[in-house]
């Protein structure tokens, strides 16, 4: 087998990709700088409204959470055309390995989760694992998580809920009501109720933990200062104001509230959109409906 | 008596905010002894290390939905119910 060397062709599109993946992210933190007025000390704040658009039925306002969600969107887009780029068959590059690990690693996953039915999940799955994961790692670049905001979450979690019942009702609308009778219809409330708390609680889990984690990181960073500046305060000049205990120290926390949670709820939220549709989805008796069908054709 | 009917209300929400964390327990508990149980079953069977965690970090992952409704609910009670009272109290007076 011959190798041929990346022309010069192949090596620009590669670089114009780079620069698209960049150019996102940097855009929203230019937006971050250029439009938001810097507040007084360090204080604990939600998504800043950039601009709020007149909408018939209710007013849209743009929020920074959305513009970064979107940022993070467009930059894995470029991240994926990247990762493919010049990808074929029998030719082993190191991006292209790369590539096939994670995908093969997202269809195994779905796979021993969701049955051999669901394998057309595997590109959804990978989407949103690839987008919360990002999302919250992009408070490491100092960008407002798109992922601490309630609506974006929920957004993805009704996503969900949709998908669920869409599953629920492919045995039709009667099998669908009857299952909030079980086991006994007096307990219809109390499953309407489960029903709806699914998405309730899986957008509470994923946001307040990232939430949390924010606010955490506030609290220490402003204890820090003030320590900081009981300490170091009498010195001259720059140096009594400058927060030396600030430097390093909320890193530690950083790891673990940013770095570890961040990517495991994004785990735990593809893990349970996975069970969530598998489990709803009647298989024995979608199967057993299909094959009297068959048999009367 | 607008400054009292004001105080109280702050305070009813820090304590709310105190007291809702209690539910803090739960979690606590149930993680611990999902912890527990999965140092035991390693100790019992080392080959099936990276099932149990797995399965333990999701475990632990659902059981701490409680706390965090509580905090949620703790977080709404320091930073958003103070000025939604203080304006329902204002426009009560007038």
């Amino acid at each position: 087998m011959q190798y041929k060397k990346a022309g010069t062709e192949f090596k620009l599109v590669d670089a114009m990709l780079v620069i698209m993946m960049i150019v996102p992210i940097v855009l929203a933190i230019l937006m971050k700088v250029l439009f938001i007025p810097v507040g007084e000390g360090i204080e604990i704040t939600g998504a800043h409204v950039y601009t709020v658009l007149n909408m018939p039925v209710s007013d849209l306002p743009i929020s920074e959470a959305q513009v970064n969600s979107l940022a993070v969107l467009i930059s894995i887009l470029f991240l994926c055309l990247y990762m493919t780029h010049g990808i074929r068959a029998h030719v082993y590059t190191k991006r292209a390995v790369l590539a096939e690990w994670a995908v093969e690693k997202i269809e195994g996953l779905v796979k021993e989760n969701m049955g051999d039915y669901f394998m057309g999940f595997a590109p959804f799955i990978g989407a949103i694992l690839l987008l919360s994961a990002f999302s919250s790692l992009s408070s490491l670049v100092g960008l407002f998580a798109p992922t601490s905001d309630l609506n974006v979450v929920a957004g993805w979690a009704i996503l969900v809920f949709i998908l669920i019942t869409y599953y629920k009702l492919k045995c039709g609308p009667w099998y669908y009501i009857k299952g909030f009778m079980e086991p006994i219809p007096l307990m219809l409330p109390m499953n309407i109720i489960g029903e709806i708390a699914t998405p309730v609680s899986m957008t509470l889990r994923h946001y307040g933990n990232i939430l949390s984690g924010t606010v955490i990181s506030i609290l220490l960073a402003s204890a820090l200062q003030a320590a900081s500046n009981l300490v170091f305060g009498n010195l001259p000049g720059i140096l009594g104001s400058f927060p030396f205990f600030r430097v390093g120290i909320p890193a530690v926390l950083s790891i673990y509230f940013d770095l570890f949670s961040g990517c495991l709820q994004a785990f735990i939220f593809s893990m349970l959109t996975m069970l969530y549709v598998s489990t709803s989805f009647p298989m024995e008796e979608y199967m057993r409906r299909k094959s009297l069908k068959e048999k009367n054709n | 008596m607008l400054e009292i009917a004001i105080g109280i209300m702050l305070c009813g929400c820090a304590l709310g905010a105190g007291i809702a964390m209690i539910a803090g327990i739960g979690p606590g508990i149930g993680e611990g002894n999902a912890v527990a149980k999965a140092c035991e079953a390693i100790g019992r069977q080392p080959e099936s290390k990276s099932a149990v965690t797995s399965t333990l970090i999701m475990g632990c992952a659902l059981a701490e939905t409680t706390g965090l409704y509580a905090l949620v609910i703790a977080l709404l009670l320091i930073l958003l119910a103070p000025g939604r009272f203080v304006d329902v109290l204002m426009n009560a007076v007038g």
